[in-house]
């Protein structure tokens, strides 16, 4: 039988989103009040959704401490109190929600062995959320 | 659950008959239970938030008849649920 387990974890960063491929005025224009020079701040909460059968000895989708050691290790400990734009996955694309979705998507997918990765899914604020699945099931 | 809303009632499914489902195949069984010894089917399956979810599938969904069970979601803590489709 094959299950869904779903874990949240938080982490608190800052970005600025700014386009070095858009001009000053276009910035402002595309990102608005996100543009300010020196960036803003979020609590991120990061949904991370895996899936595989429940093994039947553990009664198991797949061992949380090791989920949890993967992501506190390498998510979390990689992005927590953090300027997400000096960040060498940032240094060509704008840190919006969305890029960071890909990016913990690919960190996870590469890292994790435990489990297949369903989706990420990243609430920014209270009011907005994002989430990546992989290109195929998209 | 999911289904075709009705066009009379304008529901996906009656909410009183699937809390009673709920309450009298559920609830009743698992409230205030020590899962491990009280459940049967816990007696040969370890009660995992996984395999709690499959045992509330497998106990709501053949008593469902309006609409179909589309998702059992258990959540253990605010920070980790499990769900399950019914998938093989």
């Amino acid at each position: 039988m094959k299950a869904h387990l779903t874990r949240r974890y938080v982490f608190s960063a800052s970005h600025r989103l700014h386009s070095d491929q858009l001009s000053v005025e276009e910035n402002r224009a595309t990102y608005g009040k996100c543009n300010n020079p020196y960036g803003h701040g979020h609590n991120y909460i990061v949904e991370i959704t895996v899936s595989g059968p429940v093994d039947e000895q553990t009664g198991m989708v797949c061992n949380l401490v090791d989920l949890d050691s993967f992501v506190q290790g390498q998510v979390v400990g990689r992005y927590d109190h953090q300027s997400l734009n000096l960040l060498p996955e940032f240094a060509n694309s704008v840190p919006t929600t969305e890029n960071l979705c890909l990016s913990i998507y690919k960190i996870v997918k590469r890292g994790f062995r435990g489990a297949h990765l369903d989706k990420i899914r990243i609430e920014e604020t209270m009011m907005n959320s994002f989430e990546y699945a992989g290109e195929s099931s998209n | 659950m999911k289904g075709r809303v009705d066009p009379k009632s304008g529901f996906v499914v009656d909410l009183k008959q699937l809390k009673d489902v709920m309450n009298r195949e559920v609830l009743d069984a698992l409230d205030h239970r020590f899962l491990n010894k009280e459940v049967p089917e816990f007696l040969t399956r370890i009660p995992t938030t996984e395999n709690i979810a499959i045992a509330i599938w497998e106990r709501l969904q053949p008593k469902l008849r309006s609409a179909q069970l589309h998702r059992v979601r258990v959540y253990e803590t605010p920070d980790l649920f499990v769900d399950f489709y019914g998938e093989a």
